[in-house]
């Protein structure tokens, strides 16, 4: 789904996100979209505005009189500026890259249904599933339940859902903890019919 | 740390080679006048002149500056005679401005030798590898004439583990090597150097390019007790044999500077610190702990090894901090006359404890993680700061940019005797810059980047104009200037009719004719190194410097708007200027305009060693 990449587009107004009334952040208390899950599939608005490259986006806006033809959609680089000498920009690029690589931090954030506040958490602290569930009961005040393969979460009425990278809403468990950490992007504790529908399409 | 000369006078040695050789004046030396009359074999007394002379070699030998020493030599032959005889230190700021030969056969008794090759832009990719600056020629020539050679400090110079081995074996009493910026060297010639050189005192490698030949150097200094009394090596990024590391600290009682590498952990480094407590300058190394540590293990107490060095004034490396440690280092802040975090990603938090000791700091180099908050914690408390360096954690031109006018306004405030800055942000205003130039009226060195090109003041929508044009009004004793962020000729016009004291200009993106630089070329008499680079100044504003070319040491101008036919003009007029053209190959949409203009003077000529992509005109 195509949309514009420019910071102050009004993409938040359509964002799946409750934040606590009267805070300059989120103005507009959003409401659900009621789009229901089939099996694990969930068409949502696609949003990236959290992606950490979206702040180099604006660059097109400040580069106007420029010697160079060309701007790709990533930053045009002058050779040899700003002028820092390479061994101190290679110094600190390495370390930013060994950060990213290093993972050191894999933020997604976290909503619940009915719950006010978004939370963040880091999968990088956890080191399996049962981790991660404990932390989120925690966090959230709630009991997950009991987690089968075929029937997904029994016992409670929550259910532990998360957005991959093509977009899709699954059980958190489904795949294996590794291949959960590179595609998980984001995690919503479905509550209700929902979390059961979702159980259920296994 | 590495800082470009600033103190280069108007007159180097080549000038004076230059005007010696055009004066005809002779002193009489003791003539043997055939005139007397009788053949009767007289005791010859000396000559007065041979009395005057030694006198002279006398007295000269305490003259150490070296503009002193130019002026002294073009007195008259004899006293350019025994000033050579009596010169210990020769500093050559630009290796192609004459010939080893030429340097070594005027002056014969050198015990110290400063050469400097490649100019600044080459740092930042702008000019060919394969340029030049050559070690070589150098060090052979400086062995057969100075073998009790003691020092060498280079810059900016291409030098080869063939040459390390070649001066690790002509100068037996070898004590000093700096190599600042150099390259084309790796750790075989380092080891080399070290088992060779008996009486090496200072090993200092500052922001060079070292490559990783697997070699282990540091096993290579000699068992016995050792002289070293500097050893700074945090630029050579490859693994160390750390045991052998510490046995040659604990064998060098003198030792007093330690820059270490990332290679070493934060429990290495507190090994060597507990064996060398008389540190005065040390370079920490990575500042975090080395992998295998497992967590719980009883750490080292490091607070307790920073007590220790009681004499520790400066403090360097933090390569890769994690910053849970940086408390370690409060025993020594209140001593601390440089520190430089330039490469700790820390916040303010992180920092504001660490500069609220810093009473006595001199010398800071951050980076801009500190954000405008950091800056403010530093001008609360830093009252003695000469010299703050603001680097740029992520640096291309759109980044979030978190130190800004704010941390600029609040530095000129609290720090009023500031000499010299170098800040990189994002966005600036005039008002912050004049104020600056008001209250920080010692000012020698202002360097502003503005990271975004051609970005005006952000709050008025104006052009820095005004900003730069306060500091060379205000601050009568700049020498150094760097100019950045939307700037129109008019900038150039203050700096023209106030820099007078100005030797050092660096201009980017910059100006709207030939006016421009020619307010520069006409304003600044004192100017002795300008570079330029995509400015729209064009072959009238480089014509209309000829006056001035001799006494500069180079110009370089970059994608700007001169053409072949003006560069062949200047080269035809001045004869003893070398005008290098380099033609970026791949680069065909420049027409007509020359792509790189290099010059600068020269009593040699053209030099041969230049790769093709260099004409010279």
């Amino acid at each position: 789904m195509a949309f514009q990449r420019d910071g102050d587009l009004n993409l938040e107004a359509t964002e799946l996100r409750l934040g606590p009334p009267g805070t300059t952040e989120e103005p507009e208390k959003q409401t659900h979209p009621t789009t229901t899950a089939k099996c694990n599939k969930r068409s949502l608005p696609d949003m990236n505005e959290e992606s950490a490259g979206s702040r180099t986006n604006n660059s097109n806006v400040s580069n106007e009189k420029k010697h160079d033809r060309t701007s790709p959609p990533t930053k045009a680089q002058v050779v040899g500026w700003p002028p820092i000498r390479s061994y101190r920009k290679n110094c600190l690029q390495a370390k930013k890259m060994e950060a990213e690589a290093a993972g050191s931090g894999i933020y997604v954030k976290v909503s619940m249904d009915g719950a006010p506040y978004l939370r963040k958490i880091d999968l990088k602290v956890y080191k399996d599933y049962p981790e991660l569930l404990k932390a989120l009961e925690d966090m959230f005040k709630f009991k997950v339940g009991e987690y089968s393969e075929r029937e997904g979460y029994n016992g409670s009425e929550f259910a532990p859902t998360y957005e991959d990278k093509d977009g899709d809403w699954m059980l958190v468990g489904d795949v294996p903890w590794d291949m959960f950490m590179n595609s998980c992007k984001r995690l919503r504790i479905m509550k209700g019919s929902e979390a059961r529908g979702l159980s259920c399409a296994v | 740390m590495s800082e470009d000369d600033d103190r280069s006078p108007p007159s180097d040695s080549v000038t004076t080679t230059d005007s010696c050789f055009s004066k005809t004046q002779t002193c009489t030396s003791g003539s043997t006048s055939g005139s007397g009359p009788s053949s009767v074999p007289e005791f010859q007394a000396p000559y007065p002149d041979q009395v005057l002379e030694n006198v002279l070699e006398n007295v000269l030998c305490f003259l150490t500056s070296r503009r002193d020493r130019n002026a002294a030599s073009l007195v008259c032959r004899s006293w350019y005679r025994v000033e050579a005889l009596t010169r210990s230190e020769l500093f050559i700021g630009n290796c192609y401005a004459l010939s080893p030969r030429r340097a070594t056969s005027r002056f014969t008794r050198i015990r110290s030798v400063t050469l400097k090759g490649k100019p600044r832009f080459a740092d930042f990719n702008l000019m060919p590898p394969t340029w030049g600056a050559y070690f070589a020629p150098w060090v052979s020539a400086m062995a057969k004439a100075y073998p009790w050679l003691e020092k060498l400090h280079l810059k900016r110079m291409t030098v080869t583990d063939d040459d390390l081995a070649l001066l690790a074996e002509s100068f037996s009493g070898f004590k000093e090597l700096v190599l600042v910026c150099c390259d084309g060297f790796g750790t075989s010639g380092l080891a080399y150097v070290a088992s060779k050189c008996r009486q090496l005192r200072v090993l200092d490698l500052i922001e060079s390019e070292v490559s990783d030949d697997e070699v282990d150097w540091i096993s290579c200094f000699p068992e016995s007790e050792m002289c070293l009394e500097s050893l700074i090596f945090d630029c050579v990024d490859c693994p160390i044999n750390f045991d052998a590391l510490e046995r040659l600290v604990a064998r060098s009682p003198s030792l007093r500077k330690l820059r270490l590498n990332r290679s070493v952990s934060i429990g290495q480094l507190h090994r060597l610190m507990v064996r060398a407590p008389q540190l005065t300058h040390l370079g920490t190394g990575s500042f975090r702990p080395s992998e295998d540590v497992a967590h719980g293990e009883q750490e080292p107490d490091y607070v307790s090894a920073f007590a220790a060095c009681e004499s520790l004034v400066c403090l360097s490396g933090f390569r890769e901090i994690v910053p849970d440690y940086l408390p370690a280092i409060y025993p020594v802040c209140a001593n601390l006359t440089s520190l430089n975090l330039s490469y700790a990603n820390i916040t303010a938090e992180q920092l504001r404890p660490i500069i609220r000791n810093c009473h006595k700091l001199q010398i800071l180099w951050v980076l801009d993680s500190i954000c405008d908050e950091g800056l403010q914690a530093v001008a609360a408390t830093c009252k003695e700061l000469h010299e703050l360096r603001v680097f740029p954690i992520d640096a291309c031109e759109d980044s979030e940019g978190p130190v800004s006018e704010v941390g600029l306004q609040a530095i000129s405030e609290g720090c009023r005797k500031l000499q010299s800055i170098l800040y990189f942000c994002q966005r600036m205003t005039n008002a912050a810059v004049i104020a600056m130039s008001k209250n920080c009226p010692d000012l020698v060195v202002f360097r502003l980047c503005i990271m975004g090109r051609h970005r005006p003041d952000h709050v008025t929508g104006e052009p820095m104009d005004e900003g730069f044009g306060a500091i060379v009004m205000n601050c009568k004793n700049l020498t150094r200037l760097a100019v950045s962020g939307l700037l129109t000729d008019r900038a150039f016009s203050y700096i023209g009719r106030y820099g007078k004291t100005v030797r050092t200009l660096s201009v980017a993106f910059a100006g709207d004719s030939d006016m421009g630089l020619n307010y520069v070329l006409e304003g600044c008499p004192r100017l002795q190194k300008l570079e330029i680079r995509d400015s729209p100044f064009g072959d009238a504003a480089l014509l209309s410097g000829l006056h001035h070319y001799y006494n500069m040491r180079f110009l370089w101008m970059s994608s700007c708007k001169l053409t072949s036919g003006g560069c062949q003009q200047i080269a035809r007029a001045l004869p003893r200027l070398v005008v290098e053209v380099i033609n970026d190959e791949a680069d065909e949409d420049m027409g007509n305009f020359v792509d790189k203009l290099y010059m600068y003077r020269s009593l040699e000529g053209p030099r041969d060693d230049a790769p093709k992509v260099v004409s010279i005109l």
